[in-house]
């Protein structure tokens, strides 16, 4: 079955992954920025970032038929300096309209700290300034519930974008609700130890509706699986949903979502 | 869709779960016999808090996970003043849980 991957990081996954995700079903993917296991050491490391991102990847991927998007911002982890932080921002617009840049992401919040704030408010004001698609990142574990709502709330009070152009992603079932609520999409990440399994993903889709809401691997280079799409595909099934829901959830949601960006595209005639 | 239902009745769901959850069950138990034999004190505030889940396992509430993470969660409002490090440890600091 067709497959949109929406949230994974290739840049840090093998090749072999791209043939294995084809072979799959995987029709086209979107590759956020994000932290690269380490600090990087001057704002140009984030200059080749974003030209990995804009012009490597997308090459890559085609190789195997698989249409590569990606969103460029400075990172939550690494947005406690936000002297540094701000240079690496100063950067993005020179890559906002090369082909398949969506928009910005996934910014968002690690520990919810006060510098992270400052720089999601930026990128916040970034993304509306320039009227881009937003991916949001949300904290981990103990720091999620409390993350997820300062940047609701931080979006709202900055009063630019629309709702219903911010996916809020790595959703689990005590923030999906005030996400969905507010009129922002969701995603859920599916991943082995972290986040969301894909069964309890197939929970959440029984307790909420199939409306706004996305499923992704967010592959990277920890444990993850990217294959995890097709896997809450198969999950679905096998609980008797319907073939019609399966590719609503996987592929039409996020085609719709990813639509408002001109630069979204899955070729072969869509 | 929305509603909670899930197409599958209950045998479908013991068919496709029990072996995975009764494996899940033991993990956990031996986890816990592990921890009570290795040596050191008691006061992890991780342990504490996975305890305080495990009374929510035993409840008929339809919502047990949505529970869980909300006492596996932070529950203070404000910005802290700065990032200590990058990682979480999953599980709420001491003074920031939902029973401090």
């Amino acid at each position: 079955m067709r497959y949109i991957d929406p949230h994974i990081h290739m840049v840090s996954r093998t090749t072999d992954d791209y043939e294995r995700m084809a072979l799959a079903g995987c029709v086209a993917i979107t590759e956020p920025a994000f932290w690269a296991g380490f600090d990087r050491s001057s704002p140009e490391g984030f200059r080749d970032y974003f030209r990995q991102l804009t012009e490597i990847e997308p090459k890559r991927a085609a190789a195997y038929g698989i249409r590569h998007h990606c969103w460029l911002c400075i990172n939550p982890k690494e947005a406690e300096d936000p002297a540094f932080a701000r240079e690496v921002i100063e950067i993005i617009p020179e890559f906002l309209d090369k082909p398949g840049v969506l928009g910005i992401g996934e910014i968002g919040l690690n520990k919810n700290s006060k510098n992270e704030l400052e720089i999601l408010e930026a990128q916040i004001d970034l993304a509306a300034k320039h009227d881009r698609l937003v991916l949001v990142h949300t904290p981990h574990l103990e720091d999620k519930l409390k993350g997820t709502k300062l940047i609701l709330d931080a979006i709202r009070r900055d009063g630019r974008i629309d709702p219903g152009r911010v996916l809020i992603d790595h959703v689990e079932e005590h923030t999906v609700g005030i996400v969905l609520d507010g009129g922002f999409w969701a995603g859920m990440t599916l991943y082995p130890e972290t986040k969301c399994t894909p069964q309890r993903a197939a929970d959440i889709i029984e307790m909420v509706g199939t409306e706004r809401i996305w499923i992704n691997s967010a592959g990277d280079w920890g444990p993850s699986d990217p294959l995890s799409v097709p896997k809450c595909q198969r999950e679905m099934l096998r609980r008797g949903h319907k073939l019609e829901t399966v590719e609503q959830i996987s592929f039409g949601n996020p085609r719709a979502f990813l639509s408002q960006s001109p630069a979204f595209s899955i070729g072969g005639g869509e | 869709m929305g509603d909670g239902v899930i197409p599958a009745d209950k045998k479908r769901v013991l068919d496709l779960y029990f072996l995975e959850h009764r494996a899940k069950v033991l993990d956990v138990a031996a986890f816990l016999d592990r921890y009570d034999r290795a040596a050191g004190d008691d006061h992890d505030p991780r342990m504490l808090a996975l305890r305080k889940t495990i009374e929510v396992l035993q409840g008929d509430t339809p919502d047990r996970a949505k529970r869980v993470l909300e006492l596996l969660s932070d529950v203070t409002a404000e910005p802290i003043e700065s990032a200590p490090a990058k990682g979480a440890t999953g599980a709420p600091e001491p003074g920031t849980a939902e029973w401090d």
